[in-house]
């Protein structure tokens, strides 16, 4: 296993896009964890806030300007920096637990077991998702567990097809053939035998997950859905929208998150293309745009191929 | 017969899929926490008429089954007079509820919301498509070069940006120059129809503009890839040789190449086009299906809110059958 981890940091050193994206990965998650030590502010402090602190333009006091209540937007960003990457990671662990042991049952077993589980993918895959988030916090409430619990068990469809691909190409293997002669436990073979085996892709497809996960938290805090209690870049994107920051043209004020929320999305799909060519050179850029229709549209082009 | 097969097992799926759904709807609306006639009720009123209220709503019969009734009435029948069989009743007549808030029908107000969201994602499908189109073939026409390389990102690009923030971002580059928001000038008076729709059209350039390119990025890549497969072949050396230039023949071919598999992502894109809708709506204060989504939200107009769910996941589960069919198209021999 080390030689195969070795060759891999090798053949992932060489991609360029690969490492300016984990980089940028790393600062990203360098801020958050150090936000308390390099704001400025902190993030709700309005203290003093006067008359002209009010949307107030750029100055040496306040780099990035200040909010409707005269807050520091740096601040403000770097502290959204938190909220965004927590809701990335801990839904996406959602979505490789669900998405895995679903892929892994239904790649091994086969049979009835695989078409169930598969139809019952396919079926959350094709109801719309944002619609659906918004519709249950909606109803469940805006906190911000509902958010990672939501955004988690609705995004495993993707992993969970992904690791089914592979699985059926590697329990056909001869090292899981022979376990399977000498008596190892179906339990055993998948954890020790076929999950190693997996373990990159489910890596490159958690990276999108993650970015997906977290642009599914700034549409649900802009329109109006996130945690009330925290500040994310949606809720700020969200309070600079309402209160006027368009009208006042304070592109300070608006343009900051977003290119926060670009940083992070762009970082995780540069991350996920290198892995997956060293993966799977043939699979190349196709998974860098929406996961989900870019799933279904490979899932029937590449299908009836394999079948014929 | 392969064929039929395929066709009878997808409308089998999508049927399972909208039964689901409706039965999904009906159950989410029924964990809202407390009173469900607090909405439409006051405080002050006697319990007396609260109990009407809730039996004019059906809400004193059981939620699933009614089997007291079944039990007293003797009748296998009784056992679905229950809110469950309402629901599915009044859905089956089109009739999806009252507004709590405007006192009108739901589907009245989601008819009136059609329109506008219609006119808004074909024309950023449209645009997607002519934009995402013609970066495809120039990025296969000029592979592996710079041009690619950048098409390939500005792609990448529209795909890592939320829509709401590049109509916010439209919107104040664009203050000033076009409507910031709504479907018409309130309150204009038109000479004739053609001025109604230029109005129109000037309040539209903004939200299909963020709508187009939220959705051209796979479009890019579904043209490259079709680009890339025809000047493999060996046609291309004949029409080289009638001294066509590389991208007329591209345009001529790729476009061909392409129109199913881009017709499959198109009709795979709805959802995700729905959602986008939502966001570009709520910032242009465009009425369609996207802004009254977020208005009920905002309102805690719990059955409006049903009522579009509803609509958006059966043009979805519709869409998504077409795409399958679209697919037998593109391989007849298909069996998955």
């Amino acid at each position: 296993m080390d030689e195969t981890k070795g060759s891999f940091w090798r053949s992932f050193r060489k991609k360029k896009v690969g490492v300016l994206g984990l980089g940028m990965l790393v600062f990203i998650i360098l801020v958050a964890v150090m936000a308390p030590l390099i704001a400025p502010y902190d993030p709700n402090e309005t203290v003093d806030a006067t008359a002209a602190d009010v949307l107030a333009p750029p100055s040496p006091e306040h780099i990035l300007g200040q909010d409707e209540v005269g807050r520091d937007v740096l601040s403000l960003v770097i502290y959204g920096t938190r909220i965004s990457l927590v809701v990335g990671f801990a839904a996406s662990f959602i979505v490789i637990l669900i998405g895995c042991v679903i892929g892994l049952i239904a790649g091994y077993f086969g049979g009835w077991v695989d078409t169930l589980l598969m139809r019952i993918t396919d079926g959350i895959l094709v109801i719309p998702a944002l619609p659906l988030m918004l519709v249950i916090i909606a109803v469940a409430g805006r906190g911000i567990i509902n958010i990672i619990l939501v955004i988690g068990f609705l995004s495993w469809t993707y992993m969970a097809r992904t690791v089914r691909s592979q699985v059926l190409s590697v329990k056909e293997r001869q090292f899981v053939l022979r376990a399977r002669a000498i008596g190892v436990s179906h339990f055993g073979i998948i954890v020790y035998h076929i999950l190693p085996q997996v373990l990159p892709l489910i890596f490159a497809s958690a990276t999108l997950d993650v970015s997906y996960a977290i642009l599914a938290e700034a549409s649900l805090s802009f329109l109006g859905l996130g945690d009330p209690t925290l500040i994310s870049w949606g809720s700020t994107l969200n309070r600079a929208f309402m209160r006027g920051a368009v009208t006042n043209g304070a592109w300070w004020y608006l343009v900051p998150p977003g290119l926060a929320l670009a940083w992070v999305t762009l970082s995780l799909a540069m991350l996920s293309n290198a892995v997956q060519e060293i993966i799977n050179p043939r699979l190349r850029t196709h998974h860098l745009f929406d996961e989900r229709k870019m799933v279904s549209l490979m899932r029937r082009i590449t299908a009836p191929k394999s079948s014929r | 017969m392969i064929q039929i097969d395929y066709i009878l097992r997808k409308i089998i799926f999508s049927l399972m899929t909208l039964a689901a759904v409706i039965v999904f709807n009906f159950f989410l609306f029924r964990i809202i926490p407390g009173d469900p006639i607090a909405m439409i009720s006051s405080p002050r009123m006697k319990p007396e008429t609260r109990d009407l209220i809730r039996e004019q709503y059906g809400l004193d019969k059981p939620i699933w089954l009614n089997l007291d009734a079944a039990r007293e009435e003797d009748r296998f029948a009784a056992a679905f007079d229950s809110q469950f069989f309402y629901y599915l009743k009044n859905l089956s007549q089109g009739e999806l509820g009252q507004s709590f808030r405007q006192k009108q029908p739901v589907a009245d107000l989601i008819a009136m919301r059609l329109g506008p969201t219609i006119l808004l994602i074909l024309t950023g499908e449209i645009a997607a498509i002519l934009l995402g189109i013609t970066l495809g073939i120039i990025a296969a026409w000029k592979a592996k070069s710079k041009i690619d390389a950048l098409s390939m990102f500005v792609g990448l690009l529209a795909w890592s940006i939320p829509p709401f923030w590049m109509g916010i971002v439209l919107l104040t580059t664009a203050r000033g120059y076009l409507p910031s928001g709504g479907y018409e000038t309130i309150g204009a008076i038109f000479e004739s129809d053609l001025d109604r729709w230029l109005d129109i059209g000037r309040h539209l350039v903004l939200p299909a503009l963020t709508m187009a390119i939220t959705l051209f990025g796979s479009y890019i890549m579904v043209a490259r890839s079709a680009s890339l497969e025809v000047l493999a072949e060996d046609y291309i050396l004949t029409a080289k040789a009638k001294g066509l230039s590389t991208f007329k023949i591209l345009w001529a071919h790729a476009l061909k190449n392409a129109a199913l598999p881009l017709a499959t992502v198109i009709a795979l894109d709805l959802g995700y086009a729905l959602g986008g809708a939502i966001q570009i709506e709520t910032i242009f204060s465009w009425p369609g299906i996207g802004r009254l989504m977020f208005d009920s939200i905002a309102q805690r107009d719990y059955p409006v809110l049903q009522g579009v769910f509803l609509l958006l996941a059966v043009s979805v589960i519709l869409a998504n059958f077409l795409a399958d069919l679209t697919y037998l198209l593109l391989d007849p021999r298909v069996e998955a």
